[in-house]
C-alpha cells in the first residue's frame, strides 16, 4: 500500500536580507526576497529518504503563503517531491499560528495522508510549535523535533534530543513528525530535478476550497495582536582593540570595569 | 486579585531557574498559582511558595513520563478549568512551548512564544518579543481566550516574595490522544558541572576559529575562571568539536546572559539569532572585518590562542 507523505514547507523572507514589518505590523514581504525556509529542506530530505525505503510512496509538498510561495514549492519539487499544493488567499494576510494550523490541517485532510513531516521551526516566526498544533488538530500523534527518524510497518520511531535528556519515541501512523537540522544534510536539487520540477503538478487552493471562512484566519481571525514593532536600536559602537601582546589583559581590565571579575 | 497559572519546569522536584523568573513576571499580572507535574511535584512547593506562589497544584502519573507532551496538556487543561486564570505562563523550552500551543488551540486562546518581557495592560498582558534574529522588538497581546505566553530564560530577576504555597492535588483525566507517542527510553544528559547554558549569567563560546576539539580546553578554562557556561557555534558543533547541546543560535540554544564572550566566531545571522540579546558582548577574532564586531561592547582583534589564555590567567590573578 502506498505511503502518503505530506511535507509542510514555508516561504519566508531571506534571513540574510533586511527583514522588516509593514505598516499594518505584518511581515513586509515586498521589500525582501523570499525563499524556502532552510529548515524545511531537512523535512523534504527526510521525506525523500523515508519514501526511498518504502515500497511505494508519494510525497506532496504543501505551503500556505502568497503568490511567490510557489518558489518554495518548486525548490521542494526539484529536490524530488512528487506534487505540490499551494493555498493562497488574500484573506490569509496576517494569519497567526492557530489560523495557519487550521489551513494546513484542512488541506492535509483533503489531500489524504499517512505521515506529515515539517521543519523544526520556520526561520521567520520561529515559534517551533506549528507541528504540535497540527497534530492536535488532526488528532494524531506528534513525534516532533527528531534528529533521527525511521518509518517501518506503519510505525514511526525517532530520537528527540531535549534539554535534559535524549528520548527514543514511537508512534503509529498516521502521525505528524518534525525534524531538526541534525537529521541529515539536505540534498541539492540536480539539474535533472530542476527540469523535472517544471512539469510536476501544483494544485492551487483558496479558503473556499477548504471550507474555511475568511474571519477564521488572517488578521481578522488572529488570536494575537501585534501592538508595536520597532527596529532594535543599533548597539552603540564598542571599543575595539588590536592585540599587540596585551589584548587578554586589556580585555580583563574591561571585564573588571564592568564588575564581571 | 486575578490568578495567573504558572507551569513549573522541574527535574525530580528541583525547580529550574526560568520558572522562578516567571513567578516574578506573574506577580505583575496577579497571584501566581503554580502547576507542577510528575515525580517530585510536591517537593517543588517550598521554593515556589518562597517566590510568590499562593497555591501549588500537583499531579503525578506514569503517563507524564511514558508519553510525549499530550498528558501534560491534559493536566494544564484541568488546572485551567480549576483556576480560571487571567493568563497562563510557561517557560520557553521546546517541550513547554508545545504544551502551551496545544493548550491554546484547545481552549480557543491566543499564543505568544518566547517573550522577553511582560507587563500588565488594559486589554491583558503585553508581551515583548525579540524577532528576526533580535533585529526587531515587538509587543503583542492575546485577543481571544486566556492569554498563553511562554517566556525565555533570563527575562526577569528571581525575587523572593513569600506566599502561602498551599499544595493541592489536581485530578487529571487523560484523553484519547495522551498515549499516542510513547517514550520508549530516556537517556539523561550528562552534567558538565558547569551552569546550564540557557540560564547562565556568563556564556563563553568557541567557533570554527578554535580549530579542533582538543583546543576547546582553552574555552573551558576561560569559562571556569568566570563560573560560566560553555557554548559553541554550529561550525564547531558540526565539526564534532563540541556537543550539539551547547550550540548557540537559531537551531541551538538561545541565550541572553549578562556577558557573552565569543572567540573564533564570525557572527553569522543564525548565530546572532541566539545571542544578540545578551547584555554585554565581547569578541576575540583575528579578522577585524568579522560581523561579530558590529555587536560588541568590547572586541579584541587578535589570535584567540594568545588572547584567551592571557585573559584566563589575568582573571585568575585578579580573583586571587
Ligand atoms: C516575527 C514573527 C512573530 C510571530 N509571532 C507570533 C506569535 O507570537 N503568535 C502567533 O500565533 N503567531 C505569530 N506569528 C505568526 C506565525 O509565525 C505564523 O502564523 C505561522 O506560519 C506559524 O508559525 P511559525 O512560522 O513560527 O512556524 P513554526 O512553528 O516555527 O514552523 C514549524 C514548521 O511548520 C511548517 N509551517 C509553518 N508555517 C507554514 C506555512 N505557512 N505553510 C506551510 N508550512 C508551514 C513548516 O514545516 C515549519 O518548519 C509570528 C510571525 C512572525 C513573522
Ligand atoms: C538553517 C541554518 C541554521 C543555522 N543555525 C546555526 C546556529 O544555531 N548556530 C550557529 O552558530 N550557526 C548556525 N548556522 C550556521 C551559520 O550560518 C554559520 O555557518 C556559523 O555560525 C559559523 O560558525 P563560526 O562563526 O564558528 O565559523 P566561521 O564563520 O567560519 O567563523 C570563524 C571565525 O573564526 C575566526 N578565527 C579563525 N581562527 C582564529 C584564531 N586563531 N583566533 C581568532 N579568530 C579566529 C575567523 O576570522 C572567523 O571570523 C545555521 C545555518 C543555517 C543555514
Amino acid at each position: 500500500m502506498s505511503l502518503r507523505i505530506v511535507v509542510c514547507v514555508k516561504y519566508v523572507p531571506d534571513a540574510t536580507g533586511d527583514r522588516s514589518f509593514a505598516d499594518d505590523l505584518t511581515v513586509d514581504r515586498d521589500d525582501v526576497d523570499g525563499l524556502l525556509s532552510e529548515l524545511d529542506e531537512y523535512a523534504v530530505e527526510q521525506a525523500l529518504q523515508i519514501a526511498d525505503e518504502a515500497d511505494d510512496a508519494e510525497i506532496t509538498v504543501l505551503t500556505v503563503g502568497p503568490e511567490d510561495a510557489k518558489d518554495a514549492l518548486r525548490k521542494a519539487l526539484s529536490m524530488g517531491a512528487d506534487k505540490a499544493i499551494h493555498v493562497e488567499d488574500d484573506d490569509l494576510h496576517g494569519t497567526d499560528v492557530i489560523g495557519t494550523s487550521l489551513v494546513l490541517a484542512k488541506a492535509i485532510e483533503r489531500a489524504g495522508y499517512d505521515l506529515v513531516i515539517t521543519g523544526m521551526a520556520s526561520t521567520d516566526g520561529a515559534m517551533g510549535v506549528l507541528p504540535a498544533v497540527l497534530a492536535e488538530r488532526l488528532g494524531v500523534p506528534q513525534v516532533t523535533l527528531l534528529s533521527e527518524v525511521k518509518v517501518e510497518d506503519g510505525t514511526v520511531t525517532g530520537r528527540r534530543d531535549g534539554d535534559t535528556a535524549s528520548e527514543r519515541l514511537e508512534a503509529s501512523l498516521p502521525a505528524v513528525v518534525s525534524v531538526t537540522d541534525q537529521s541529515g544534510e539536505a540534498r541539492y536539487p540536480s539539474f535533472k530535478g530542476i527540469m523535472a520540477a517544471k512539469k510536476k503538478p501544483v494544485e492551487a487552493l483558496d479558503l473556499s476550497d477548504l471550507g474555511i471562512e475568511a474571519d477564521e484566519v488572517g488578521l481578522a481571525g488572529a488570536r494575537t495582536v501585534v501592538v508595536s514593532a520597532a527596529e532594535r536600536p543599533a548597539r552603540t559602537a564598542g571599543t575595539i582593540v588590536k592585540d599587540e601582546g596585551e589584548g587578554g589583559k586589556q580585555l580583563a581590565e574591561f571585564l573588571a570595569g564592568q564588575k564581571f571579575i | 486579585m486575578a490568578e495567573v497559572l504558572v507551569y513549573v519546569d522541574h527535574v525530580d522536584g528541583a525547580v529550574r531557574k526560568p520558572t522562578l523568573e516567571l513567578l516574578t513576571l506573574a506577580r505583575r499580572l496577579g497571584e501566581p498559582v503554580a502547576l507542577a507535574l510528575g515525580p517530585g511535584a510536591e517537593a517543588t512547593a517550598a521554593v515556589l511558595a518562597e517566590h510568590g506562589a499562593v497555591k501549588v497544584l500537583t499531579a503525578d502519573a506514569p503517563e507524564f513520563a511514558d508519553y510525549l507532551v499530550v498528558p501534560k496538556v491534559d493536566a494544564l487543561q484541568a488546572a485551567h478549568a480549576a483556576v480560571s486564570p487571567a493568563a497562563v505562563l510557561l517557560p520557553s523550552s521546546a517541550e513547554t512551548k508545545e504544551i502551551a500551543a496545544r493548550f491554546a488551540l484547545r481552549t480557543g486562546s491566543g499564543l505568544i512564544t518566547d517573550a522577553t518581557d511582560l507587563e500588565a495592560g488594559d486589554d491583558g498582558p503585553v508581551a515583548t518579543q525579540a524577532v528576526f534574529a533580535a533585529a526587531y522588538t515587538t509587543t503583542s497581546r492575546v485577543s481571544q481566550g486566556t492569554p498563553v505566553i511562554t517566556v525565555k530564560p533570563n527575562s526577569a530577576p528571581v525575587e523572593a516574595a513569600p506566599a502561602a504555597g498551599a499544595v493541592e492535588a489536581l485530578t487529571v483525566t487523560f484523553g484519547e490522544l495522551a498515549t499516542g507517542t510513547k517514550v520508549v527510553s530516556r537517556t539523561p544528559r550528562e552534567s558538565t558541572g558547569r551552569p546550564e547554558l540557557t540560564e547562565a549569567a556568563i556564556v563563553v563560546s568557541g567557533g570554527r576559529g578554535v580549530n579542533g576539539a582538543e583546543n576547546f580546553g582553552i574555552i573551558e578554562a576561560l569559562a571556569d575562571s568566570l563560573g560560566a557556561a560553555v557554548g559553541a557555534s554550529r561550525a564547531a558543533v558540526d565539526a564534532g568539536w563540541y556537543p550539539h547541546a551547547s550550540q548557540v543560535g537559531q537551531t541551538g540554544k538561545s541565550v541572553a546572559p549578562q556577558l557573552y564572550i565569543a572567540s573564533g566566531i564570525s557572527g553569522a545571522i543564525q548565530h546572532r539569532a541566539g545571542m544578540q540579546t545578551s547584555k554585554t558582548i565581547v569578541a576575540v577574532n583575528k579578522d577585524a572585518e568579522a560581523p561579530i564586531f558590529d555587536l560588541v561592547d568590547y572586541g579584541v582583534v587578535g589570535d584567540l590562542f594568545d588572547v584567551v589564555p592571557q585573559l584566563t590567567e589575568e582573571i585568575k590573578n585578579r580573583k586571587g
